[in-house]
């Protein structure tokens, strides 16, 4: 579904990305795991189109969107979610999920000025379709709230709703564990596969390696911009390469 | 009416005070979607010398000139928009103040610049005295529809999705565009709208001072026209109305202050920016600013009972 052949990103004199190359198949949850400066959130930035790769093509469904700018991407059927928080904060729960909706609704300027039906019934459905997801997220009680009163744990289902909103057939998750206890954090998982589930795509950058065995079909290991192992979390744990440079202690706990 | 001209307010005061209000509402608009654009007086100038071009040279009606002035600001709009708008914060407030210096100074050389490129003397905007013995045409009851139907237009707005990618540019403009918003293309229009808003502005004013001249629309106008958004607060449409209907009327309340005049009218503006920093229209700050003084009555109520308590142990 997503490929990625040969991505680099060239920060002057730094490869932050290095022939990155990388297949995130249909239907299933693919982890990148890596240590901190590796690259991983630059690599999101790219598939997301925040920013462009210096080298290589990045493939959605057949189509080269490496230089494609974002909301092309989005329309394309690519959402994510932020390592930190990324909600318009000013903004009800409702009303970020009404903007992640942007993309879907047609009316123009003058036909909200005149209050033309096709306005009032995309509102309607915008607003239906919003009150679904808060529903789905156990969000309804928030759905006034400006989003940046919201508790954390709320802020972070609400942007994964708001991803959601914008009916991506690939979310790109950033680190969406950032922040949370065993609990919350097994409780995403399981939201994960739920969305996996549902034939939803996903892409998950995380530190927590519990997640990334509960959730991820295959896993990519970034180190200095470079993919250096890639397989299921059963074969990583035993990789030498893969335990020298990030898993370690991590690859006995997830053991253990 | 009689209470407004016992402060020394009289009907060309409240004129101002309606195109003020037209002017903070133009640059409402590209505040609200994050640009700090000051672009509008020299927008303002073009719709003023537009419209009365129209009107005086070419003897047309006064509601062609407005459209005119309007539409000749929005079309200038598009090609200065579209590489000003990648810049932000600052550098978009300089490059905009670049702007207004441009269209003055072309304003200025206009007629010798058009007669050297048809080989013949004409008068057009006047060098800079300007155009002058404009007729007053512009009424009170033509600013006012005008305010209510640019209120209209942004309330309508403020409800659509269009409005809502706005505001999500301000607050976020990355995320907003990995939500599907197409923010160079929102930008650019807000930016285009705001022109026509003050290109209006300067066509209605154009027919109401009678002489209309390149320096009337520099550097200081421009700042008066944020001032109008920021004093009123840009929270609510309803903030650079007000805003534009007290700076325009306070040098003329002020009035008995003679030579201090400015010296107060400045000082007002700085208490209130310091001590509302939201505007004079910002729910959120009003609302601090009643806590603040509760909680101010509260603490006093409290305090002896601990300090009793503490002398007692």
């Amino acid at each position: 579904m997503l490929i990625l052949q040969n991505v680099s990103r060239q920060f002057g004199g730094l490869a932050a990305l290095a022939n990155v190359n990388m297949t995130v198949p249909e239907g299933q949850v693919t982890g990148l795991i890596g240590p901190n400066g590796a690259g991983k959130t630059t690599l999101i930035n790219n598939i997301s189109g925040l920013d462009h790769p210096t080298g290589g093509t990045i493939r959605f469904r057949d189509v080269d969107i490496s230089r494609q700018p974002p909301h092309k991407i989005t329309a394309l059927g690519i959402a994510r979610t932020y390592q930190n928080i990324r909600l318009f904060g000013e903004m009800t729960a409702l009303e970020n999920l009404l903007i992640g909706q942007h993309g879907r609704g047609k009316a123009t300027i003058l036909e909200s000025l005149v209050f033309a039906p096709r306005f009032r019934r995309e509102e309607k459905t915008l607003r239906a379709h919003a009150f679904e997801l808060l529903e789905q997220f156990g969000l309804q009680a928030a759905a006034n709230t400006p989003a940046g009163a919201l508790p954390y744990g709320d802020q972070r289902r609400l942007e994964l709703a708001r991803a959601i909103a914008t009916h991506p057939h690939l979310i790109l998750l950033d680190e969406p564990t950032a922040g949370m206890n065993p609990v919350e954090t097994h409780q995403l998982g399981e939201q994960i596969l739920r969305l996996r589930a549902s034939g939803q795509t996903v892409l998950v950058i995380e530190h927590d390696m519990s997640l990334i065995q509960q959730v991820c079909d295959e896993i990519y290991v970034l180190n200095f911009g470079q993919i250096i192992a890639h397989g299921t979390h059963e074969a990583l744990k035993r990789d030498p390469q893969v335990i020298q440079a990030y898993l370690g202690e991590d690859a006995e706990d997830g053991a253990a | 009416m009689e209470f407004l001209s016992s402060l020394g307010i009289s009907e060309p005061v409240v004129q101002f005070a309606l195109i003020n209000a037209i002017l903070g509402l133009s640059i409402y608009l590209t505040l609200f979607t994050g640009m700090f654009s000051l672009a509008n007086a020299g927008f303002m100038a073009i719709g003023a010398f537009t419209g009365v071009i129209i009107t005086q040279r070419l003897g047309l009606p006064l509601p062609i000139g407005v459209a005119g002035g309007m539409l000749m600001a929005g079309v200038i709009a598009l090609p200065i928009g579209l590489p000003v708008l990648r810049l932000r914060d600052i550098y978009l407030a300089i490059a905009t103040i670049g702007f207004g210096e441009v269209v003055r100074i072309l304003i200025l050389n206009f007629d010798p610049l058009v007669s050297g490129l048809i080989g013949m003397d004409v008068e057009i905007t006047g060098g800079a005295l300007g155009i002058k013995r404009i007729p007053k045409l512009t009424e009170t009851w033509h600013l006012i529809i005008f305010l209510i139907l640019i209120s209209y237009f942004i309330t309508r707005l403020h409800r659509s999705r269009f409005g809502r990618a706005m505001a999500a540019i301000r607050q976020d403009e990355k995320a907003a565009a990995n939500m599907g918003i197409d923010t160079v293309y929102v930008k650019n229009v807000v930016f285009i709208l705001s022109a026509m808003i003050a290109g209006g502005a300067g066509a209605w004013s154009g027919h109401l001072t009678r002489i209309i001249s390149p320096g009337d629309f520099g550097f200081d106008k421009a700042v008066d026209i944020l001032a109008f958004a920021v004093l009123g607060g840009t929270s609510t449409w309803v903030g650079p109305i007000v805003g534009g209907f007290v700076l325009t009327a306070l040098p003329e309340v002020l009035r008995f202050a003679d030579q201090f005049r400015g010296v107060i009218n400045g000082l007002i503006l700085m208490l209130v920016i310091v001590y509302v920093p939201g505007g004079l229209v910002n729910p959120a700050g009003i609302r601090r600013i009643f806590e603040r003084l509760r909680g101010r009555k509260s603490p006093s109520a409290v305090p002896p009972t601990s300090t009793e308590a503490g002398s007692k142990a």
